[in-house]
Order: structure tokens, then C-alpha cells, then sequence
């Protein structure tokens, strides 16, 4: 069996160079295989987009004795990538990037049993801002344009989004009961085949994360409205929020690393000082200015905590819209 | 700045000593990580990722990039000489490659998949070179209602076909678009179909699993229980001028799958939604629909080997396409490459192209470049895998199962997805057992999933019209070549009845 052999060998040297430059830390507990890196959404979109380049940090650091591989699950609002962290049998393998779907999806689906305060926490990485986006064509360059447009389709401009029921359903419903709009809502697998069709005019207007819709803006094709942030963003400056137009609301959505329930202390600490490091990296400082996403560092303790208002706050908010 | 200016440039860019030896190492290794059942482009692109940090950009992505197209040459290999589909792009290899290896001509069927990745691999950089801002615009026309039409034109290729039948056709899809609905439902969120109330169905059925059961173990079963362990090895010495006969024969009855490859894989490729795998099986659909002998599909015919890895070397390049200009991936292989351009300090998107003139035409360059080198490595080692197949049967058996199990673990690392192999393994042998094509199914299975989604998504545009596929320009054509494909079979039906009825 040559070819096996041959295929072995070429595997094992991958692994060998992937190995050479280790990180010298001191933690007992190290990886002995490639971790799994779970990503509740699918290519593309935010979430993806920054585990890859959590995954390029560490490998161009030699962070890890094993590589991390991206695994996208974003099936079922993340359901998917949910239930495979609680069946997986090697929990100390496994960990998960996550959206504001980790808190929405266990709450719109109890009957898959999930409870995210087993989970182990790792590291928040930071909150991505939402804004409502649209394309050049349309001709609109104000909110009070956009709204009046909405009004007079009635019922029939077309927004898209990531999932039903998860943050950008939340984001368009919040911002149609403020405005009285009423939009057709598509539900896409991922934030970049959200950004695609709007780029190709098949829908109107999107609620991306500034990550997801850069190239495009920077292209000059989307155009930003609104941004649901606290305050004006950086990389937006003539971007009014929806808190000045009188609305008290912000949203944003946690790029969180989480690990599998029933995680060994050792792994968590080995996790939670890995992604100490990257945060405090140059380049993850770096993408947290160039992406427009705000810091919101945390322990684990208080992640935990964090988690059980995000429930809360995520169980009042669908109940008001309506799931 | 004329195209032929820039792209000898980025050729030049490519035939440096550092990145022609990225290259040569890149396509050896992705040659034989194809090559390995359970491993594909998406495993060797995420493993030597690493690796490329020790290079300059360019250098890297060429590194990467010359994996993927190894990768694509070398799933057939383990597709065509034991009956496992090397990686999920070479599934459609094994429909006609399995057969013609056991007809004893197993290098016929290697030299053929080498040569048609090949034709596909260049007919995709010519059209990427000169046509890659104006297809950009292509795959950003295709919205849910466009991509749901060609999804259906694909199945259409499957049922409107002569020689099969049709009723049996029929199963086969349907049974496979139940497969593929298991787990989640996309648009609303919700879990179905899964079976037994076992956790493990919510994730879904994994396509690689279905596959390695399928034509791994489904196949070795069906060859032990037709041949009695009495498979005839014997086969041709390999020699040169045996290879440039083989050759010669390959480019005579293949030309024509591999053009209807290289061109429609390329164009699915180009697709964000689809990828090589779709790709794949839909030049092997529209192969067989447009050919004179389709009853030769399926029995071993170089055009079926020949269709199906054009065109997943053709989309490999043409996935490339919506990565650079738009920034965003066709493919899970292509998705991780996005990953290293990022970290590289490259923003891909709409501007990558006009910004980066050098890193994107090193990287065209890189594509003619790897292609070449993939033939002739690919050729070199025909003769070894000849070698592999003189075994007798009743090793080779053993061997494939082994092979099966390991692949299918390495991909999935669960032992319930191990037994859920083993079990379409025996499924399939018994559909197998009772003529029913088993094709269609696992077309059904790849391309359900695409197609449910998208169908929702228009339905939810125009709020339930169906007219929608009818009305778009694009959508419209499609889908009533579509419909006529589907209902060919029918007006031929009638038309012979009719014919009848004077005589009588």
C-alpha cells in the first residue's frame, strides 16, 4: 500500500513542521491532537471571519502544539454547532466561536435541551456592532429616505439576514416596530451570502456587521444608514445611531470563544491563556480597530455571569417580538 | 495594462526557484492527500496553512493553491483503483472509473482523469484570465431564484436521461433528498427527521459518510457477492507506449465529457453556493443526457471519468473567482484560504483585484503553472498505482475496508457517523441488488440541501408566487430547459404510442 504509506508520511511531515515552532508557556495541560474549532455560522460571514484569523494569529505565532481547524456548523441557527459541543466525546478538544445565536437558539429551541451555562468560558473577544446598510443604486443616502422608501413598498422591500429568530431578525424587527416598517425578511446560512446578494441587488438592505460589508463599502457599492451601537463609530463618523433618532436601544453581537461542557479545568486554563494571548496580540488589537468592533474583556467568572443577563435580556426581547 | 502583459508577468512570478518549488511540493502533497479516502483539499489546505507564514504572501497562497489542485487530481485516484471516492469531489469519479478498472483497464481510466483535469484545470485559467471581473458580475446575478432553477436543471439531467429507469430514477431522488433534509431546517431553525430521537441525527447526514458507504464498502460488498472473490487482475504491463495508447484512446472518447466538464464545472464553480462537489456530478449528469450512448454511462466510459473531474478541476479554479473579487468563498477550501489572506495582510474583496495587481497574476500565473506540474506528477505515478491493483481480490478486499473506516473516521471522528457508513454500505448493495441507480441519490444529496433553502428564499420573495422562476431573466431560461429535461421522457412516452396507434 504505497500510496497510504506515502500519504501518511506527507501527512506526518505536515505535522512535524506544523509543530516545530511551539510557544514556550508554561501549562501543564497541552493539546495532543487538532483542537476542533467549532463556528456557529457558515463561511463568510463574521463569525467565520474571525476565527480564521484567530486561527492564522496562532498559527503564525506557533501558539499551539496542534492546529486549530475551522469547522463551520451553522446549521439550525447554530443549533447544529450547540448540539455537536454537547455530544462531542472529547471535550477537551473542542471549542466554539460564537454569535448571540448561543444565547437566542437554546431559548427558541428548549426541546433540544441545551444549557449554555454548562459551557465552559474562554475568552470574549469583543462586540461587533450592527448597521443597516444598502446598496449605492437604491439612491438612498438618509435614514428618513429609507424609512419613507419602506413605507411606500408596502410590505414589499426585502431585507436579508442570518437565520430567523437570531441577531439580525432581532436588529430589523426591533428597527420596523420603532419606524412602523413592514419588511420581507429571507433568512441566509451566513453574513457573507447576506453581503453577496445584497452586492448583486437581489435584496435591498441588510443589518451586517460592519466585518461583513467593508469590502463592499470600501468598493463603494453598500452605503451605511445606521448603526445600532451606543455611540457613533469610529470608522462611521457621519453614521447617525438609532439612539439618537430616539429610540433606547443598541445591539451588538459577542465574539466569544466558549469551550465544550464537561471541559477539565487544565484544558480551560491551557484555553483561556491561549486566547489571553492572542487578544493581546498586535494583530487581534489591530482587526478589533480596522473591523469596528468594540473591546468588552472579560474573566471567567465574569463571562459566566455576562451570559446569564444576555439570557435574560435575549428571553425579554424575542417575547416582545414575538419570537 | 493589457491581460497578457500582467498574467506573463505573474507566470514569471510563478517560475521563480522559491515558488516553483512551493508548487512542485504543493501539488505532491496535495496528490496524495486527495488520494487518501476521507481526506480532501479542505484537510491538507487547514493542515500546511502554517506553513505558509514562512514564505512571503504570494509564495503562500501559491503553496496553497497548488494543494488544492493536487488534491483535485488525486481524488481520482483512489476513486478509479479501489472504489472510494479519494475526497468528495471525486464521487463522480467512481460511477465509470470503478467499472473501467474492473474491466482491467484501470490505466485507461487514470490517464483519462489526469488529462481531463488537465483540459479543465487550463479552460478554467484561460476563461478566469479573461473574463474574472465580468463573471464576478455572473455569480452576483445568480440570486436564490437563479440558483434554485440550475439545482433543478441538475436533477433534470439525472431523470430525463435514456437507459435508466425512470420510476427507479425517480426513488433514488427522492430518497436522497430525504437523506439530505435530515437536521436542521435552514429557514426556520427547526430540528426534523431525526430518526429514533438520536441526538446524532440533528447534525445531519454527513456527505463523506454516505459517500465512503456507499461506493467504499456498497461497492467491495457488490464485487465480492458478483465475482465470488474471483476478480480478474490481470493487467497490462505498463509501459510507456501502453500509456500513450491509453492516452490516445483517452483523448478520443473522453474529449467530449471533459469539454461539458471544464466548462460547467467552472461556471459552478464561479456560484458561491455550489463548490466542486455539485460541479461535479452535475458535468457527469449533463454528460451522460447529451451523449449518443448513454446506456455506456455507468459501465465504464472514458467520457464518464473524464466529465467529472474536468469539471472539479475547473471549479477549483473557478471558486477562486468570488474569493479575490468579492471576498467571498465558493468553496470550504477556498474559505480557509480567505483566512490566510487575512492574515498575510491582504483585504479581499472588490478591490483586491485593481490593489493587488501583483499577488492576484502570481497567483493565475501560479494556477497554469500547477496544472501542468500536476499532469506530469499525476502521470509519473500511474504506473505505481497500476502496481497497487495487481493484488489479488482477497487482499484487496480487506484493504478497501480498512481504508473505508479509517477515511471515514479521519473525516468525521465519530463512531456513530462509522456504523451509519457501514449501514448505507449494506443499504446500498441491496438498492444495488434490485437495479436501483444509486447516483441519483447521492447527486440528491448534495445538491438538497442547496436547493431547498433557495426554493424557500424565492418563494419568500415573491410571497409564494411560483412565477418567480418563470419571470427573472435568468431563472426563466433555466428552469424551462429545466421542466422540458424532466418531462422529455413523457412526450417521448406519448410520441411512440402515437406512432403506434396507425400501425395497429
Amino acid at each position: 500500500m504505497t500510496i497510504s504509506k506515502r500519504g501518511f508520511l506527507a501527512l506526518a511531515c505536515a505535522a512535524t513542521l506544523a509543530a516545530a515552532p511551539i510557544h514556550a508557556f508554561a501549562a501543564d495541560w497541552q493539546p495532543r491532537k487538532p483542537i476542533d474549532f467549532v463556528i456557529m455560522a457558515g463561511p463568510g460571514g463574521g463569525a467565520d471571519q474571525i476565527a480564521r484569523f484567530i486561527q492564522s494569529v496562532a498559527e503564525k505565532k506557533g501558539l499551539t502544539r496542534r492546529p486549530l481547524v475551522p469547522n463551520n456548523k451553522g446549521g439550525g441557527s447554530g443549533a447544529e454547532a450547540l448540539i455537536h459541543l454537547t455530544t462531542v466525546n472529547d471535550p477537551d478538544h473542542t471549542i466554539l466561536v460564537t454569535l448571540n445565536s448561543f444565547f437566542t437558539t437554546p431559548i427558541r429551541q428548549e426541546n433540544l435541551g441545551i444549557d449554555i451555562m454548562t459551557f465552559t468560558p474562554v475568552a470574549m473577544m469583543g462586540v461587533d456592532p450592527f448597521v443597516l446598510w444598502i446598496h449605492k443604486d437604491s439612491g438612498i443616502t438618509t435614514v428618513d429616505q429609507f424609512i419613507e422608501t419602506v413605507k411606500s413598498m408596502n410590505g414589499e422591500y426585502v431585507m436579508g439576514g442570518t437565520g430567523s429568530g437570531q441577531e439580525d431578525s432581532i436588529v430589523i424587527a426591533y428597527m420596523s416596530e420603532a419606524f412602523g416598517l413592514n419588511v420581507k425578511y429571507i433568512p441566509y446560512d451566513g453574513g457573507g451570502a447576506v453581503a453577496k446578494d445584497l452586492a448583486g441587488k437581489q435584496i435591498m438592505a441588510t443589518v451586517n456587521n460592519p466585518a461583513e460589508a467593508k469590502g463592499f463599502y470600501e468598493a463603494g457599492d453598500f452605503v451605511p444608514l445606521l448603526a445600532f451601537s451606543d455611540e457613533r463609530m469610529e470608522a462611521y463618523p457621519d453614521v447617525p445611531t438609532i439612539r439618537e433618532l430616539g429610540h433606547d436601544f443598541s445591539y451588538y453581537n459577542q465574539r466569544a470563544v466558549v469551550g465544550a461542557p464537561g471541559m477539565s479545568d487544565e484544558a480551560a486554563a491551557y484555553y483561556q491563556d491561549l486566547f489571553t494571548q492572542i487578544y493581546e496580540s498586535e494583530e487581534w488589537q489591530g482587526y478589533l480597530a480596522s473591523e469596528s468592533l468594540s473591546p468588552l474583556w472579560m474573566n471567567a467568572e465574569e463571562q459566566t455571569a455576562y451570559w446569564a443577563k444576555q439570557v435574560e435580556t435575549h428571553r425579554k426581547l424575542l417575547a416582545a417580538l414575538g419570537g | 495594462m493589457d491581460v497578457l502583459h500582467l498574467l506573463s508577468d505573474g507566470m514569471l512570478l510563478a517560475l521563480q526557484p522559491l515558488n516553483l518549488l512551493l508548487i512542485l511540493i504543493g501539488v505532491s502533497v496535495g496528490l496524495f492527500i486527495g488520494a487518501m479516502p476521507g481526506l480532501g483539499s479542505v484537510n491538507g489546505v487547514a493542515i500546511l496553512l502554517p506553513i505558509t507564514f514562512l514564505v512571503p504572501p504570494t509564495g503562500a497562497i501559491i503553496f496553497l493553491a497548488a494543494i488544492y489542485y493536487g488534491a483535485m487530481y488525486g481524488g481520482a485516484i483512489s476513486s478509479i483503483t479501489l472504489g472510494i471516492p479519494g475526497a468528495s469531489t471525486a464521487v463522480a469519479t467512481t460511477f465509470d472509473g470503478r467499472p473501467l478498472a474492473r474491466q482491467g483497464r484501470a490505466s485507461l481510466a487514470l490517464v483519462t482523469a489526469a488529462l481531463a483535469s488537465f483540459v479543465g484545470g487550463t479552460i478554467a485559467n484561460v476563461l478566469f484570465t479573461l473574463f474574472a471581473p465580468l463573471l464576478a458580475g455572473v455569480a452576483l446575478s445568480f440570486g436564490p431564484p437563479e440558483i434554485f432553477a440550475l439545482m433543478l436543471l441538475a436533477f433534470a439531467t439525472f431523470v430525463g436521461l435514456g437507459g435508466d429507469d425512470i420510476p427507479k430514477t425517480i426513488f433514488s431522488i427522492c430518497f436522497g433528498l430525504v437523506i439530505g433534509a435530515i437536521g436542521f431546517d435552514q429557514i426556520s431553525g427547526a430540528p426534523r427527521l431525526v430518526l429514533f430521537d438520536m441526538s446524532e441525527f440533528l447534525k445531519g447526514i454527513g456527505f463523506l459518510v454516505l459517500a465512503i458507504g456507499v461506493y467504499g464498502i456498497g461497492e467491495m460488498l457488490w464485487t465480492i457477492e458478483q465475482t465470488r472473490g474471483e476478480v480478474e487482475t490481470t493487467n497490462p504491463k505498463m509501459t510507456m507506449r501502453g500509456m500513450a495508447a491509453d492516452a490516445k484512446e483517452a483523448t478520443k472518447r473522453g474529449w467530449k465529457g471533459s469539454m461539458i466538464g471544464s466548462f460547467l464545472g467552472f461556471f459552478v464553480g464561479v456560484l458561491p453556493a455550489a463548490g466542486a462537489t455539485p460541479g461535479s456530478l452535475m458535468a457527469y449528469g449533463v454528460a451522460k443526457m447529451v451523449s449518443r450512448k448513454p446506456e455506456e454511462y455507468g459501465r465504464g466510459t472514458p467520457d464518464g471519468v473524464a466529465a467529472p473531474e474536468a469539471a472539479n478541476n475547473a471549479a477549483s479554479t473557478g471558486s477562486m473567482l468570488p474569493m479575490l473579487t468579492l471576498g467571498i468563498p465558493g468553496s470550504p477550501t477556498t474559505a480557509i484560504l480567505l483566512g490566510g489572506m487575512v492574515i498575510w495582510g491582504l483585504v479581499p474583496g472588490p478591490r483586491l483585484f485593481a490593489e493587488e495587481t501583483e499577488f492576484v497574476w502570481g497567483l493565475i500565473g501560479s494556477f497554469y503553472v500547477s496544472n501542468f506540474a500536476a499532469l506530469l506528477i499525476n502521470l509519473a505515478f500511474i504506473p505505481l498505482f497500476i502496481w497497487m491493483l495487481r493484488m489479488p481480490f482477497t487482499i484487496l478486499a480487506p484493504v478497501i475496508f480498512v481504508l473505508s473506516i479509517v477515511g471515514g473516521y479521519a473525516a468525521t471522528r465519530s463512531m456513530f457517523d462509522l456504523w451509519l457508513m457501514i449501514a448505507f454500505g449494506i443499504g446500498a448493495f441491496f438498492l444495488r441488488r434490485f437495479d436501483y441507480p444509486l447516483a441519483p441519490a447521492v447527486l440528491a444529496i448534495v445538491l438538497g440541501p442547496i436547493a431547498e433553502p433557495t426554493l424557500r428564499q424565492s418563494l419568500l420573495l415573491s410571497s409564494g408566487d411560483p412565477s418567480i422562476f418563470f419571470t427573472r431573466p435568468i431563472a426563466g431560461p433555466i428552469t424551462i430547459v429545466a421542466l422540458i429535461l424532466i418531462f422529455l421522457p413523457a412526450l417521448k412516452l406519448l410520441r411512440r404510442i402515437g406512432a403506434r396507434k396507425p400501425a395497429a
